[in-house]
């Protein structure tokens, strides 16, 4: 190359961002300490929908860091009172548990806790459940018989299921459906369950990709959260299209329904508008955001109708865990120990 | 190092080919490598510099001495508990089988290829000499995307060995070339008048020679398999680099991840002191009087076709494979997207890209600044030493460079926690060696000599400086620039962990739609992302030519 056509490059590439930003829009991927700090483990699709409805209705900025669950979770504990978070947003709940107990969160506004019932938030009123999914078996009818499914999800830990099911273990939501059978079934059947999976089950990067194998033939039966089938049912079927699914029901450790939790800090810079944003996503406006995002989570608050695909919340039976009690430190633990991280 | 590290074959033509900067004089070197600077009593490097060098040095080393503290802090007790378990010996076990596998076959592959393009009569050698380059302008990770979205059953070790090798062979290739190129025919053509077929004649006196190249192009292999994380997350085959994020994931900055790291290090450092022992002691230069000569290409004969076929199979498994699909999701997303607010978007992220690449590649060149004129001005063991602990350094791991920054900024220096400025030194860290390298010879092309002249001719420093020295070492410099802003356009796993709030890449926008298995989504990220790479090629090309 000579030099001329280096020199060439090298402007067009010292140029670029010139270029670039002369096409752009307003909004450019630079920080902006002045905004709203979300911190969000939630997709980024609802946390995205959610911001941009709450800048349009009052005019604050905000500025969304994405993570995952527990890693977030512990990223805020170890900032510790020097975080720049404003707001915590989780997919599921022992995330916001994790810094709960660090004593990081301001206690959520009373107006924000009366939008949504009792038994979502917990009793300290230090976070409140923004969103709930549910876990459910997906199944592929080409593989396994309606019949041949399991009726528990523990039954999963036989031999006879293993290779024949998948799962993310490695994703915060799955861990939480393990948070919830620690609660439910204790440690030692938790362990045996863990230890089964860890030698019998086909280990996914995400519950997206274990809903994929299944509609691919790839395993029979896969353990998963419900909305990532009815999204993409109501989408292009690709990743579904030849699976159903199977609620457990009977408030099985199968049937766990996950909260989404969001909190303020309790050493937020801007308080006011952090409580504002959380008062604003659990009003019957934000959660028909969330609605109509078509990401296929519950809403939760009162008064507002989930998606009408999803059977209700109330009939999926789930078991009677204390979401405020989940442990995520616990099952990193156990599963560490088993050998899965 | 990161995924997508590919222009520290300079450091490797360096490292591996030409040897270090001046205590193995009689090494074989790549073209574009000078000679080192000539055996003269010098001025000792004045303070300033060596305090500039040495600070540098220790910016560069220091993810290694967090990243030990912190795996230390922990009762000692707890940290064995969790590092001799079964999990720790299947990601051994895993990474091991991996390089075992993928090493080879890069050496197998890029000297095979190197051999027929540089001394064969092979037709339209030019043209397969870039081609066997353009796998590095898809980046890893893309190609990889590319595989699993067209056979989703290409999971585990196979896959995983697949991509690597057809991504990193030219790592092998490169280096090779230009040895091949530049070497003396002479005593080939001594073993043919003795008697010995030409292939033995390529097995006992080619070779041999090639062992310098041929062993920097397989560590450079090796570190990027230690490193990787992209390819290896997509096709579910867990190793240390992916452990580490995945406990990332889950206890962010905590202990166990600086335990994981801490094997992942040991294990640079062996891989480190394997290469040396493969390298050899062994004289390879060329003795004798007069200018070498090229070798007669070799006459392929009824062997041309195979040979074009080969050539072209893994072209096409490499480049022509992974293009093709992009385009595919690109047409794919086009047809379902009819909004079309995906343009505007893709340049807003591709714009904070290219100003990170920028940003990175100028702190990079001014970084390596004050080692480059150590070693070309003031060579002596305190230069080479601040050479080899950047080059150490640049072996790193990206998630292991990134975890030492956020565990270190987040209690120590809370002024630069979450800002662009840690990405950038990251980058730096990462990187230094390419700008390094390019300065070096950029320096040797503007000899002490010609300053002195100018002095004496009444130019002061700044003169100097600016009148003879950077006009002459211009190219160089600029070539090490774009090395480095190339290597952070496509850097996945320390972005990842480091980004700023707010700021979003091509890898992280691609990367973030290829966990959703939105393949159509991903596609123009993965499209900008090989566009921008493909001057890295070209860039290449010409080390093996010039």
């Amino acid at each position: 190359m000579s030099t001329l056509s280096r020199r060439a490059l090298l402007a067009a590439l010292a140029a670029s961002p010139l270029v670039v930003s002369a096409c752009s829009r307003e909004e450019e991927y630079v920080p902006d300490p002045e905004a709203l700090q979300i911190y969000s483990s939630q997709h980024e699709g609802v946390t995205q929908a959610w911001a941009d409805a709450f800048t349009e209705a009052t005019g604050i900025p905000t500025q969304i860091r994405r993570g995952t669950d527990s890693s977030m979770g512990h990223q805020i504990v170890a900032e510790g009172e020097a975080s720049p978070a404003d707001v915590f947003l989780t997919e599921n709940s022992p995330a916001m548990t994790v810094v709960e107990r660090a004593g990081l969160l301001a206690p959520v506004a009373d107006e924000t806790l009366a939008q949504v019932p009792e038994d979502r938030a917990p009793s300290s009123g230090d976070w409140t459940a923004i969103a709930a999914r549910s876990t459910v078996l997906c199944w592929n009818p080409e593989q396994i018989s309606e019949e041949e499914l399991p009726a528990s999800m523990m039954d999963l830990a036989d031999p006879a299921w293993a290779g024949r099911w998948g799962c993310a273990p490695g994703g915060a939501d799955f861990q939480a459906i393990v948070a919830g059978m620690l609660a439910d079934r204790g440690e030692e059947e938790t362990r045996a369950w863990l230890e089964a999976l860890e030698s019998g089950a086909e280990i996914y990067q995400n519950n997206i990709a274990t809903m994929q194998a299944v509609n691919a033939g790839e395993v029979p039966v896969g353990v998963m959260y419900h909305y990532y089938w009815y999204r993409d049912q109501a989408g292009t079927q690709e990743q579904s299209g030849s699976t159903r699914l199977h609620y457990f029901g009977n408030q099985d450790p199968g049937a766990f329904v996950s909260l989404s939790a969001g909190g303020v800090l309790a050493n937020a810079a801007k308080p006011d508008a952090a409580q504002q944003f959380l008062a604003w996503i659990t009003s019957p406006e934000g959660q028909q955001v969330l609605v109509d995002s078509g990401s296929m989570e519950y809403a939760v608050a009162e008064g507002v109708d989930s998606d009408p695909a999803l059977p209700p919340l109330a009939d999926l039976d789930a078991p009677p865990v204390d979401p405020f009690t989940l442990d995520s430190d616990e099952v990193t633990d156990l599963m560490t120990d088993v050998g899965l991280l | 190092m990161s995924v997508s590290s590919s222009g520290t074959l300079r450091a490797a033509a360096a490292a591996g080919a030409a040897g270090g900067p001046g205590p193995e004089p009689d090494r074989q070197r790549a073209p574009g490598q000078r000679a080192p600077t000539r055996r003269r009593p010098r001025r000792p490097a004045s303070p300033v510099l060596a305090t500039l060098a040495t600070l540098v040095a220790a910016l560069t080393v220091l993810p290694v001495a967090v990243i030990l503290v912190r795996a230390g802090s922990g009762p000692p007790g707890e940290a064995l508990d969790y590092l001799v378990r079964p999990r720790i010996g299947e990601l051994l076990a895993h990474t091991g089988w991996l390089m075992v596998l993928t090493v080879p076959a890069t050496v197998v592959l890029g000297v095979g290829a190197a051999w027929l393009v540089e001394r064969t009569d092979l037709p339209v050698p030019g043209l397969w000499r870039t081609l066997m380059l353009a796998p590095l302008a898809v980046p890893a990770f893309v190609s990889a995307y590319a595989w699993i979205s067209v056979r989703p059953g290409l999971v585990g070790l196979g896959g995983a060995v697949l991509v690597t090798t057809l991504a990193y062979f030219p790592f092998v290739f490169l280096p090779v070339a230009a040895l091949l190129r530049t070497l003396d025919a002479g005593e080939e053509e001594i073993a043919r008048s003795l008697g010995v077929g030409p292939v033995g004649a390529f097995f006992r006196t080619v070779l041999p020679r090639l062992r310098p190249a041929v062993s920097g192009g397989a560590l450079l292999v090796a570190l990027h398999l230690l490193a990787e994380f992209g390819v290896l997350e997509m096709m579910r085959y867990q190793t240390f680099t992916t452990a580490i994020l995945q406990q990332y994931a889950v206890g962010f900055s905590d202990v166990r991840g600086s335990l994981l790291a801490t094997v992942l290090l040991v294990l640079c450092l062996l891989v480190l002191t394997v290469e040396v022992a493969a390298r050899g002691r062994a004289r390879v230069a060329r003795l004798g009087a007069g200018a070498g000569r090229r070798p007669l290409p070799l006459p392929l004969g009824r062997w041309t076709v195979p040979a074009v076929a080969a050539l072209g199979a893994v072209v096409a498994l490499a480049v022509v494979v992974p293009v093709a699909v992009v385009a595919r999701w690109l047409l794919v997303g086009t047809r379902i997207r009819v909004e079309g607010a995906g343009l505007g978007d893709l340049l807003l992220v591709t714009g904070s890209t290219v100003g990170l690449a920028v940003l990175g590649g100028l702190l990079a060149v001014a970084l390596g600044l004050p080692g480059a004129v150590l070693l070309d001005r003031h060579p002596g063991p305190f230069a080479v030493l601040v050479e080899r602990l950047t080059f150490l350094a640049s072996s790193l791991p990206g998630v292991v460079v990134a975890l030492a920054l956020i565990t270190l900024s987040i209690s120590l220096v809370p002024g630069i926690y979450q800002t662009a400025l840690l990405l950038l030194l990251a980058y730096a860290i990462l990187f230094l060696p390419r700008a390094m390298v390019a300065l070096r010879s950029g320096l040797a092309a503007a000899p002490p000599e010609l300053a002195e002249a100018a002095r004496s001719l009444g130019q002061n420093g700044a003169g100097v400086l600016g009148r003879v020295v950077l006009p002459l070492a211009a190219p160089s410099v600029l070539a090490g620039f774009v090395l480095v802003a190339l290597a952070i356009s496509t850097e996945l796993t320390a972005t990842l962990l480091l980004a700023p709030t707010g700021v979003e890449t091509l890898a992280l926008a691609f990367w973030s739609a290829t966990a959703e298995l939105d393949y159509a989504a991903a596609a123009p990220f993965a499209a900008m992302m090989i566009a921008l790479s493909v001057p890295l090629t070209v860039l290449l090309r010409r080390q093996i030519t010039s």
